[in-house]
């Protein structure tokens, strides 16, 4: 480093929440008397207005090179303090924050244990602070185009959506129709409406849109690139088979969901008894003129919930959250159709949540449908019915019920092929096998990869308005960068010593972002620093210790751990 | 005894029942009998073709209380339900004999307690109480006594405190006398629906024929079937109950107090006047208006108040727990406050409580009141 | 707020997170943003949330971070302790005139730090009931609703400042003797504010149900019966009781939780189900199981709705925590000595029970706002049955709210939880954007 460094040292009192356990005056001329600080000060509010201008005005008037603000967490207030460094010429990149809140004051009583805690940190970020280096924060072009794969609800919607903001889609299908799943039901709940008359306009809109180019038969094969400029190869399997190179810059994947399939569990004689048949089975039925059963007009119809769903033993953990209102409705459908039937459902709890859905069941139960509290054991047959076996936990006593259509409502499962898809656009997936999203609360569409965005059941079961709401979602999160044309590239990513490399490709192993590749001449790993996301688990995996992480180099790390340690041994 | 499951589902909204529980969980006899009626319901909805009532004695012990029907998030009405399942076994002859006895007394004298039609009129002595008949239009309202008010002397002091008030605020009206006949509303709550309704068409028609409109009762228990239960056929009748005339003639001045009452009172809100119709204030606003007396609550008072099991036809029936008695817990409730005095406003509260009192030995330390003995107290 | 490319603008009604998320996707695309807010800080019911299910996040650290985020964009301007009065279709209709009505905080939010010296010295310090804290805590007459405000500016209760109701304070102002940076000033009046935007976004969110509605509960009568906002409080590590979970000065041994309080109940106008309720309270008695591990807990409920991802998941590991979870809808409760006795049928065993408890927590649902009908009169907006805000149609339409480039996000369409809400709230601002560019 060509100067020597001057740092400047703020602490916080953020009002009373450091202030009141932590001696700041105290740990600011501790502060003040370490190395290379030029200049420690402590102020109520750092993040305010006035207190940022005591940063500008130091760094104007005695030249830092240095700023440590010693606070809250950086998830709060990094980003704050970084721009005003930067507003005054200082790279923001030799800013550092220690934690003297969440890490400090919140968790500690009042007193000089608190106080010499809060200083050790502070001296700790001056350590690594007199190491940091410039970086350069840089932005990448972004392709002003989407690719969205799967053409059901979902994939239609973020499809017309990021269209009609003004860009060019690609929806890439693999069966030859769209509307995917939703076009197999017959009527939605709880407004009873034919699901292909609601579907059918928008599929319409979809193939007529001067900027949707649809690919149906077709399947996405190579995925490389990044955030912004992706490079998508998608294989054509009709007899017009063809392969196809898009560029895009940001990617919406709507792949969807598969259905349980209830052979898992023998006790139903599902496939042994032509009167088992699965949901999806009875909307076919239903749709297809008169219900018979056999050839006859069922009396006894009995519904079973929770099938595969809700089963962490034998079958799936989770709630595939939609049965209970298609069975709601199907049973709706029969009671409506068939009067004189007794039609019975069978549930363990029964999750009519959303908007109008408790409204519809009590609807149901009041045209003469009879739930009743029971997850069946078996199905048998006896004569020329079926016997569903089952405890009625209200009776508090087994119950044998006489049917001639059993319908089974599965669950949804994650798609055969989604390890596949996962592996190709660098996805993870949560313990239920769903793609997982970036943050469970916060961040429901986005994933661990930037530029690529989730829609619909891939990520969970959900119905339709709820598959609908998240896909406009996805389509809102890609149409960002589309809009602004730029993404931001981070700047402490990975950098290879070259020297020291091997190449033996381990870091590449582990790298979830494909950030890492093998040079094919020099025989030394690469970094793509527009991949690379900054989590440092190369640096840390490299035996050969040739990898290395920009703003957390082992250099700066290891000058902050000594400090600590140093105060303690 | 059968009823058909179905039928009697649908004609009671039991498919709208999502088997809570929480008209069990709070049924006041689930304190002390085996009576369940989310069960019941559950029974018939589960039933295929009819459901034999038969054995069902727990039916007999619901004292219609409501704390079911208006708490149920479904808007089902339990209470009615029960109703419904007793008039299955009132059809088919099986009647406890005491419920026999005065259902019989009912359509012969007129009165559930087996006194003769002739005497109704008995409690008048020398009050100067017209007949509503010689009144014609000058008559405000009609002043509807009651079977038990009428006959049972321990409510004597009430029915003509009554008399005494209205006279002193100035009020015109009449009684029916010996024309007055049972209101009906234990007889509907004990299922027997066919003289119910003969009872009320015969009473409509007789209010007609009088040309009343309006008409205050001394129980609750009449106030509620004449403003809740009966075919209006067009009719129009107002209905109130002593306390809300009394609380406002109070409280516009029409009625004042020249003497004190300086004791401690609690107060028992009667299911007929609390829960069934939400009057919790009025006889609130009485006890209050009382120079010197000190009212203070029970744990659990108005919505929330404990029935004194003398509803749904009880006063007839001993229930399948003849052991223990709600009103003993009542009565042990009020004592907690701290009260000398039990005050309530239904006939029947106070012979329950005043039994209770007595039966435990606490006559001494606790008196059970009507609230116009109080009023008189201090007239 | 940075507007010289000249883009039209969004208004955003509601700085919940639902808000504050629309904001930041519209306004990271790069048109401006009008984040109006009630109250005098952004952040809404999330931000009184202590963890949040099933991942046990905790709630304000996950979203602290937003909230700075959307008050330092140079693209979104924050109004907040702000109200929109009137709007009105601008001619041709390409958008909105929006009036906003900026009520006088009597704090110049250009001088204040935030320090809290005001709030320190004001008289009515610890005497006023802190409306974040959902009552529970107290705060000053002059305040900011809790230490991670956006902005971070003080503001005086009108209803609860001395001078304010009164005309008199002492002889001298404690809090603006305190103030160094002169910031207090009685002498200001509400400002109105004219604004033109493209499209609004309506994310005004919910109200708890107020339980009083239910005798039965005797919630105000018997201190121990809170509602599960109010438990959020009591548990959260920066609640009055720094997570103490103490009530009457103790430690509670059994705790009962009571769902569908408000919720699924037609006689109190509320048929629907409030959705998040089974969760939030899963997740509350997780809570009690970690801080008082010899706690019993039971969990009274009719059907657990555990249908997102992960919630059935959690639903299993609360349960093998130990938490009883009985089916019966309680009917009441009352006291017996020192207890609480909850009283309700067991629909399993088929009996009444009784279940002594020294807390109670009501599993309250969300309702619209109170004044859901009058934001309904100035958007033109129509109301469901439920009386939330209907959206143009259930299945295929969920954000918009059949008025021209007016959208709806978030729980004032209907109760959902935070993930669902972002989603929506994301979904509005995908149609927003679309009709903003449009109008490019």
């Amino acid at each position: 480093m060509a100067r020597t460094p001057k740092v400047g040292v703020y602490i916080c009192h953020c009002g009373i929440n450091i202030a009141h356990t932590v001696d700041v005056e105290e740990v600011a001329g501790f502060a003040g008397r370490l190395p290379h600080v030029a200049v420690a000060r402590h102020y109520t509010y750092m993040c305010s207005d006035p207190g940022q201008n005591l940063i500008k005005q130091d760094i104007e008037e005695l030249g830092l090179t240095h700023v440590v603000v010693a606070a809250c967490s950086p998830l709060m207030h990094e980003t704050t303090f970084r721009l005003a460094c930067q507003e005054k010429g200082l790279n923001p990149y030799q800013f550092e924050m220690a934690n003297i809140r969440e890490q400090c004051s919140w968790v500690h009583a009042a007193g000089p244990e608190t106080t010499e805690k809060a200083k050790q940190l502070v001296a700790s970020g001056v350590s690594k602070a007199i190491l940091l280096e410039p970086l350069a924060e840089r932005e990448a072009e972004v392709t002003p185009a989407a690719l969205v794969i799967g053409g059901g609800v979902a994939g239609i919607h973020a499809a017309l959506d990021i269209a009609d903001a003004g860009f060019r889609v690609v929806l890439v299908e693999r069966g030859p129709a769209l509307g995917g799943r939703a076009m197999q039901l017959h009527k939605t709940f709880p407004t009873l409406e034919p699901v292909a008359g609601l579907i059918a306009p928008l599929i319409a809109r979809l193939l007529g849109h001067p900027r949707i180019e649809v690919l149906t038969e077709a399947e996405v094969t190579e995925v490389s690139g990044y955030y912004g400029n992706f490079e998508i190869e998608v294989a054509i399997r009709n007899p017009q088979s063809a392969i196809c190179n898009l560029q895009v810059g940001a990617i919406i994947v709507a792949t969807g969901y598969d259905l349980f399939d209830p052979t898992a569990l023998p006790e139903f004689g599902y496939g042994q008894y032509p009167e088992v048949i699965t949901g999806m089975e009875f909307e076919r039925l239903a749709a297809g003129g008169e219900i018979t059963v056999n050839g006859k007009t069922p009396q006894d119809v009995v519904f079973i919930h929770c099938v595969g769903s809700r089963d962490a033993h034998r079958a799936l953990p989770y709630c595939s959250r939609v049965c209970c209102m298609v069975t709601a409705r199907q049973a709706h459908e029969i009671q409506q159709r068939l009067p004189e039937a007794n039609v019975t459902v069978l549930y363990m709890d029964v999750r009519a949540f959303g908007k109008g859905f408790e409204e519809f069941y009590d609807e149901v139960r009041r045209e003469g449908v009879l739930y009743r509290r029971a997850n069946p054991s078996e199905i048998i047959r006896r004569g020329d019915k079926l016997i569903v076996r089952a405890e009625d936990t209200l009776l508090g006593e087994a119950v044998e019920l006489p049917a001639d259509l059993v319908v089974l409502a599965v669950g949804m499962t994650p798609r055969a092929d989604t390890e596949k898809l996962a592996a190709l656009l660098r996805l993870s997936r949560s313990p239920d096998g769903f793609f997982m999203e970036a943050h469970p609360k916060l961040r429901p569409v986005d994933t661990a990869t930037g530029g690529v965005f989730l829609a619909g059941c891939c990520q969970g079961p959900k119905d339709i308005p709820d598959t609908i709401a998240q896909a406009r979602a996805a389509a809102a999160a890609a149409m960002v960068p589309l809009m602004r044309g730029k993404v931001k590239v981070e700047a402490a990513v990975a950098f290879v010593e070259e020297e020291l490399c091997a190449g033996c490709g381990v870091c590449a192993e582990l790298c979830t972002y494909g950030a890492l590749a093998l040079h094919p001449v020099r025989g030394v790993m690469t970094v793509n620093p527009v991949l690379c996301q900054g989590c440092g688990a190369c640096a840390m995996a490299c035996p050969s210790g040739a990898m290395n992480l920009h703003h957390f180099t082992f250099d700066q790390v290891m000058a902050q751990v000594d400090t600590l340690v140093g105060h303690l041994s | 005894m059968q009823i058909q499951a179905r039928q009697f589902a649908r004609q009671y909204d039991l498919f709208g029942c999502i088997q809570c529980g929480k008209c069990t969980g709070g049924c006041p006899m689930t304190l002390k009998t085996q009576l369940n009626i989310r069960r019941l319901i559950y029974q018939t909805l589960v039933a295929r073709g009819s459901f034999d009532l038969l054995g069902f004695e727990v039916l007999w012990d619901c004292t219609t209380c409501s704390t079911c029907t208006m708490r149920c998030p479904k808007d089902i009405n339990p209470m009615e339900v029960i109703i419904g399942m007793r008039s299955a076994l009132v059809e088919g002859g099986r009647v406890p004999p005491t419920v026999k006895t005065a259902l019989e007394s009912v359509f012969r004298q007129g009165n559930p307690l087996s006194f003769a039609r002739s005497d109704r009129a008995a409690w008048v002595g020398d009050l100067p109480v017209r007949r509503i008949a010689d009144l014609g239009e000058e008559a405000d309202f009609l002043y509807y006594v009651g079977c038990t008010p009428s006959y049972d002397p321990r409510i004597h002091p009430t029915t003509r405190a009554l008399v005494d008030v209205f006279d002193r605020a100035g009020l015109k009206f009449g009684i029916l006398g010996e024309e007055e006949q049972c209101c009906g509303s234990e007889v509907r709550r004990l299922g027997e629906s066919g003289l119910f309704e003969m009872l009320s068409e015969d009473n409509l028609a007789l209010f007609e024929e009088l040309g009343i409109h309006r008409l205050v009762t001394v129980s609750p228990h009449c106030f509620n079937v004449f403003r809740n239960d009966y075919p209006r056929n067009g009719w129009q009748l107002e209905v109130q109950h002593y306390t809300q005339v009394v609380a406002e003639l109070i409280e516009s001045g029409r009625l004042t107090f020249s003497g004190e009452l300086p004791r401690r009172v609690t107060y028992h809100d009667p299911c007929y006047l609390g829960k069934h119709n939400g009057i919790f204030d009025p006889p609130r606003a009485i006890l209050r208006h009382i120079p010197g007396l000190e009212l203070v609550e029970m744990e659990r008072s108005r919505e929330r108040s404990l029935c004194c099991e003398g509803g749904g036809g009880r006063m007839w029936l001993e229930g399948t727990n003849r052991e223990e008695k709600l009103a003993s817990r009542r009565v042990q409730e009020a004592l907690e406050t701290g009260a000398e005095i039990l005050a309530t406003a239904c006939p029947f509260c106070v012979l329950t409580l005043e039994e209770a009192a007595k039966l435990a030995g606490l006559e001494e330390r606790i008196q059970v009141r009507e609230i116009m003995q109080l009023v008189a107290e201090v007239l | 707020m940075d507007t010289r490319d000249n883009r039209p603008a969004a208004l955003i009604i509601g700085g919940g997170i639902a808000g504050i998320q629309a904001a930041l996707d519209i306004a990271n695309a790069g048109f401006p943003v009008y984040l109006v807010e009630r109250e005098p800080s952004i952040g809404g019911r999330m931000a009184q949330l202590d963890k949040t299910f099933p991942t046990l996040d905790c709630s304000s650290c996950i979203l602290t971070p937003r909230m700075v985020e959307a008050g330092r964009h140079p693209k979104i301007e924050l109004l907040t302790y702000s109200e929109v009065v009137s709007v009105e279709l601008i001619e041709g209709e390409t958008g909105y005139h929006v009036r906003v009505r900026r009520k006088a905080r009597y704090v110049d939010v250009e001088r204040c730090v935030g320090c809290g010296l005001c709030a320190e010295a004001c008289r009515m310090h610890g005497r006023v009931d802190s409306t974040f804290d959902a009552g529970v805590g107290k705060r000053s007459a002059i305040y900011v609703p809790f230490p991670q405000a956006v902005p971070l500016k003080y503001t005086v209760d009108p209803l609860a400042c001395l001078f304010l109701t009164r005309g008199v304070c002492g002889k001298t102002f404690l809090c603006k003797d305190a103030c160094s940076a002169r910031a207090i000033d009685f002498e200001q009046q509400d400002e109105f504010l004219d604004l033109e935007v493209g499209a609004i976004i309506v994310a005004t969110g919910f109200a708890p149900f107020d339980p009083r509605e239910m005798p039965e509960f005797g919630y105000g009568q018997y201190p121990e019966v809170m509602t599960g906002l109010e438990f959020e409080r009591l548990v959260s590590a920066s609640g009055p009781t720094a997570g103490k979970i103490i009530r009457n000065g103790k430690e509670p041994r059994q705790v009962v939780f009571i769902q569908c309080v408000g919720s699924r109940d037609a006689k109190h106008g509320h048929a629907y189900c409030s959705r998040v309720c089974c969760m939030y309270t899963a997740k509350q008695a997780h809570l009690v199981c970690e801080k008082l591990p010899e706690a019993q807990v039971t969990i009274f409920y009719m059907d657990i709705r555990a249908f997102g991802k992960g919630f059935e998941e959690f639903y299993d590991r609360v349960r093998r925590e130990g938490v009883l979870y009985r089916r019966g809808n309680p009917s009441e409760i009352i006291r017996r000595g020192e207890k609480l006795i909850v009283r309700a049928e067991d629909t399993l065993l088929g009996e009444p029970v009784e279940v002594e408890a020294d807390l109670v927590v009501l599993a309250v649902g969300m309702q619209p706002r109170a004044d859901a009908g009058q934001v309904a009169d100035l958007l033109g907006l129509e109301r469901s049955d439920d009386g939330f805000f209907r959206e143009a149609h259930p299945k295929l339409r969920p954000v918009e709210s059949g008025v021209a480039g007016i959208y709806l996000a978030g729980c004032c369409q209907g109760p959902k939880d935070i993930p669902d809400t972002v989603a929506q709230a994301k979904a509005a601002a995908a149609a927003a954007m679309i009709r903003l560019a449009g109008a490019r």
